[in-house]
């Protein structure tokens, strides 16, 4: 079968240094401008169009006890302000719900890796840590205010409660879309048992995982304005839950708009700050993160 | 009944042994027979292509070659641990083409400082200098496959078991791949046992082309081939011995529509 016919390779290298160039794409951060005008333009519209609504109807309804003017809800953001306290507000239920949260972190990772690894551990409480999910955490405040009394402990509990499930459950959706593929090729190379978790079950589920934490962060966010409002005392010092409280009781309008956009925006801004760049990074260092 | 590593001690005359192996899968009809008493011997340094229809056990065969799964019957002997390269690339997206390799490494327990260079000369040998810090995903098919490699080169194991690593390529890139496979088994003296249900890719590589027949899977023939490398997919030779292998295999898919 042998024979002289075969002809002598070209060089192979050359090749496929051609063929490299010819399909590899770069791909990088889309420029500062496009982000400028997909990304920050249109919220910024959206807010100036509800100002503008708001303009119109504040006349209309004609009365500040029900509307308050655009310019009172401002002059309340500046009174706290110059009163120094407006920082304090917000200081307050931020270094709660990030102290609760990293609190649910510590105790939802590894009890989600629990529930996606051993079978008996996810028949026995998965259903329940999904279920959870869907429990409004103001349901809590209650029974955690009889439990652990009016103080700060209270609030963290309620925080956990709320932040717990979401966490746990997106380890778990993220260790169950491991692609079976990845496992197999950890194996091959070693990577069993414990270091097989922590090579390539952990780093694979990571997007699940971040996914949970940004669900997590709105949960806990949640939880504690809840907390916050239906438990008053003057010990627990002044958090935005309280001032909205504090509010109602004053019949105070311009106060609890001031309450209600300090909630909204901080929730927001602790998102945009931490969670979304860190989603962002995962999906991106993936190739996950296509644009439209 | 076991796949058992050959003592370092004893001279190993293979790389692999597979003595009267079995597989079945338990299935909702039953027990299915996919693998039936298959003895193969892959001698060190030895490129075997394993060539059959799809899903004639290939895939099954390889995985209890690499120690993923357990026969049923037989016995399966190999020196060291086989490093396994898949049809899809198998590298982990959330670490750079290099750091794949240096994970390789360091799950071998190749010590921190000597992992970097280790990394680079191995994406040197699959001619991808410089790749070290790039994304999977910004690499092509072509790139990736040899990324795979270098990251299965960096077991160091004596074998290399290859599960239709190219099919998903085009036939260019494919082509080229084949000259490096031919170049860097020479080069490292590995033994190769690679799947492919491509009759002109088996033996273009090959020394030796083993025939799966399907359901279930048995040795159907065996060709040895004593071309020199290396060779092009087009030259005459490779294109009658695929003729000839190509009669063979249809025949043998040709009696599972009679009964
Ligand atoms: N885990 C499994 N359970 C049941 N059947 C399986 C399993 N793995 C493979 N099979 C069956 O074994 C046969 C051979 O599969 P495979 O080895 O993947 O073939 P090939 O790689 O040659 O295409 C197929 O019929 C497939 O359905
Ligand atoms: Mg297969």
């Amino acid at each position: 079968m042998a024979s002289t016919e075969t002809t002598p390779v070209q060089d192979a290298g050359s090749v496929e240094a051609g063929l490299d160039a010819l399909e590899t794409t770069t791909t990088g951060r889309p420029p500062l401008r496009e982000t400028l005008v997909d990304k920050v333009l249109p919220p910024v519209a959206a807010i100036a169009v509800v100002l503008v609504v708001w303009y119109i109807l504040y006349p209309v309804v004609d009365d500040p006890s029900k509307l308050p003017s655009p310019g009172a809800v401002g002059s309340a953001f500046r009174d706290a302000w110059l009163r120094g306290e407006l920082l304090g507000y917000i200081w307050t239920s931020v270094s709660r719900g990030l102290l609760g949260f990293a609190f649910a972190l510590v105790i939802g990772t590894p009890l989600g890796l629990l529930v996606a690894r051993v079978k008996f551990v996810r028949a026995a409480i998965g259903p329940i840590l999904s279920g959870l999910q869907s429990l409004p955490s103001v349901a809590w405040v209650p029974p955690a205010v009889i439990w652990l009394g009016l103080n700060n402990s209270m609030m963290y509990a309620v925080i956990l409660l709320g932040a717990v499930p979401s966490i746990a459950n997106g380890l778990v959706s993220g260790v169950d879309q491991v692609p079976p593929l990845f496992l197999r090729a950890g194996r091959t190379m070693g990577a069993t048992g414990a270091k097989g978790v922590w090579y390539v079950t952990l780093p694979a589920s990571l997007p699940g995982y971040v996914a949970g934490l940004k669900q997590g962060w709105a949960f806990s966010w949640r939880s504690l304005m809840a907390a916050e409002i239906i438990a008053q005392f003057p010990d627990l010092g002044v958090g935005l839950g309280q001032l909205l409280e504090n509010g109602r009781t004053a019949s105070d309008m311009a106060m609890v708009f001031e309450a209600i956009l300090l909630i909204l925006f901080v929730g927001i801004a602790i998102d945009l700050l931490i969670f979304s760049p860190l989603e962002r990074w995962v999906l991106r260092s993936r190739g996950l993160l296509v644009k439209s | 009944m076991a796949t058992t590593l050959a003592k370092a001690d004893e001279s190993v005359e293979f790389a692999a042994r597979l003595e009267h192996v079995s597989k079945s899968f338990a299935t909702p009809g039953g027990q299915q027979l996919v693998l039936d008493d298959i003895s193969i011997d892959v001698a060190p340094g030895e490129f075997v292509t394993l060539l059959g229809a799809s899903g004639c056990g290939k895939s099954t065969l390889l995985n209890l070659v690499a120690g993923l799964d357990r026969p049923s019957a037989g016995s399966i002997t190999t020196d060291g641990r086989p490093a396994l390269m898949f049809q899809e690339h198998a590298l982990f997206p959330w670490l750079t083409a290099g750091k794949n390799i240096e994970l390789a490494l360091k799950l071998r327990g190749v010590p921190k400082p000597e992992r970097r260079g280790k990394a680079e000369e191995l994406l040197e040998l699959v001619r991808l200098k410089g790749a070290h810090g790039k994304r999977v995903h910004e690499l092509s098919g072509g790139m990736r496959q040899r990324v795979a490699m270098a990251r299965a080169l960096a077991q160091e194991s004596n074998m290399l078991l290859m599960d239709e690593p190219f099919a998903a390529l085009d036939a260019i890139t494919r082509d080229v791949l084949h000259d490096e496979l031919t170049r860097i088994w020479a080069e490292t003296g590995l033994s190769v046992l690679f799947v492919t249900h491509n009759v002109r890719e088996a033996v273009r590589l090959a020394q030796r082309v083993v025939l799966l027949s399907s359901r279930p899977g048995r040795i159907a023939r065996e060709w040895r081939v004593d071309l020199p490398q290396p060779r092009r997919i087009e030259d005459a030779p490779v294109a009658e011995l695929s003729l000839e292998i190509t009669d063979v295999l249809r025949g043998e898919i040709r009696r599972h529509g009679q009964h």
